[in-house]
């Protein structure tokens, strides 16, 4: 990947730094960039809100209520297990 | 007012995440149920939503995972907690869910079985932008992105949005999967992942870029 570093960042650049940007896993000089872009270009900053909103959905998905599916079974080759270690002992 | 925390010896304050698994360690050795039905409350849905995505149903999905938990158990003597508690059991759990699907012979999507290491190239349609010899706006959006901020709420996080967004998740190459299930659903930090997922930081942030760079877009069209 090029920087164009003598002049703004192209979109097209830019929506491959996104997760790096998210992560704070760019350098300085680029996140700099990244953000000057982001003042000044609407267009990514929406993008940016997508891939924020896609991350909201994403982890949407993993609210779940009550006990957890398998619990009973589990819980009982717990109990085996727990006998197999007490005859062992 | 001291706090919980600050009133904690200053080892566990430095490394709660490991004493806290030297707890459950210990209370799992001392035959605790109730430490291990926490301990299955924390991480069973994750680790089933994680199998699930190698194996071709549920039934199986739960075998993996029942075996995972066994397998903690059974070794639970010889735990020396230089991996977390969790990374351990994430690392059998894929290990397992990925020999249990290739024995079953899952008919999985062709494009779960590709290098997903392999893939490159953009993630946003290059016809989405103008040229880089565009004389005014090279390498701009030619049309701008549309704002998820004024779709209400309702919308975005719909079911039908919700179906969506897991059906994205289950047709993206399964290391991707994995990656945006783990860090995105899971909560995992980015090295909880490296170290379940046997991956580089720069490997796991490509993963996760184009899970999410995919996933965006099927949302984008169904929202469109």
């Amino acid at each position: 990947m090029t920087y164009h570093l003598e002049e703004d960042l192209h979109c097209v650049e830019v929506v491959e730094l996104v997760t790096d940007y998210l992560e704070d896993a760019l350098p300085d000089d680029v996140r700099t960039r990244v953000e000057m872009h982001l003042v000044i270009c609407r267009g990514c900053e929406l993008y940016l809100g997508q891939t924020r909103g896609t991350i909201d959905a994403v982890s949407a998905l993993g609210v779940d209520g009550g006990d957890p599916e398998g619990m009973q079974g589990l819980l009982e080759a717990f109990r085996g297990w727990r006998r197999r270690e007490e005859e062992d002992a | 007012m001291l706090s919980a925390a600050a009133a904690a010896a200053p080892d566990e304050q430095q490394r709660p995440r490991d004493s806290e698994d030297a707890r459950l360690v210990a209370a799992l050795r001392r035959g605790d149920e109730a430490a291990f039905a926490a301990l299955v409350r924390k991480h069973q849905s994750l680790m089933l939503r994680v199998a699930r995505g190698y194996v071709r149903d549920q039934r199986l999905a739960e075998e993996v995972v029942q075996e995972t938990w066994l397998a903690l158990l059974e070794g639970i003597d010889r735990f020396e907690g230089r991996a977390s508690l969790k990374t351990w059991l994430f690392r059998v759990l894929v290990k397992r869910a990925i020999t249990r699907g290739t024995r079953e012979r899952r008919q999985v999507p062709f494009s779960s079985l590709v290098g997903d290491d392999d893939e490159s190239g953009p993630t946003v349609d290059a016809d989405r932008f103008l040229g880089g010899d565009h004389p005014r706006w090279p390498g701009h959006w030619a049309a701008e992105p549309s704002n998820w901020e004024a779709l209400p709420e309702q919308r975005l996080l719909s079911r039908e949005t919700m179906r969506l967004v897991q059906e994205a998740i289950e047709r993206l190459p399964a290391r991707q999967r994995d990656v945006i299930v783990m860090r995105d659903i899971g909560g995992f930090g980015a090295e909880e992942v490296c170290a379940a997922l046997d991956l580089s930081d720069g490997n796991q942030r490509v993963l996760l870029h184009r899970a999410r760079a995919k996933v965006r877009e099927e949302l984008e069209r169904h929202l469109a």
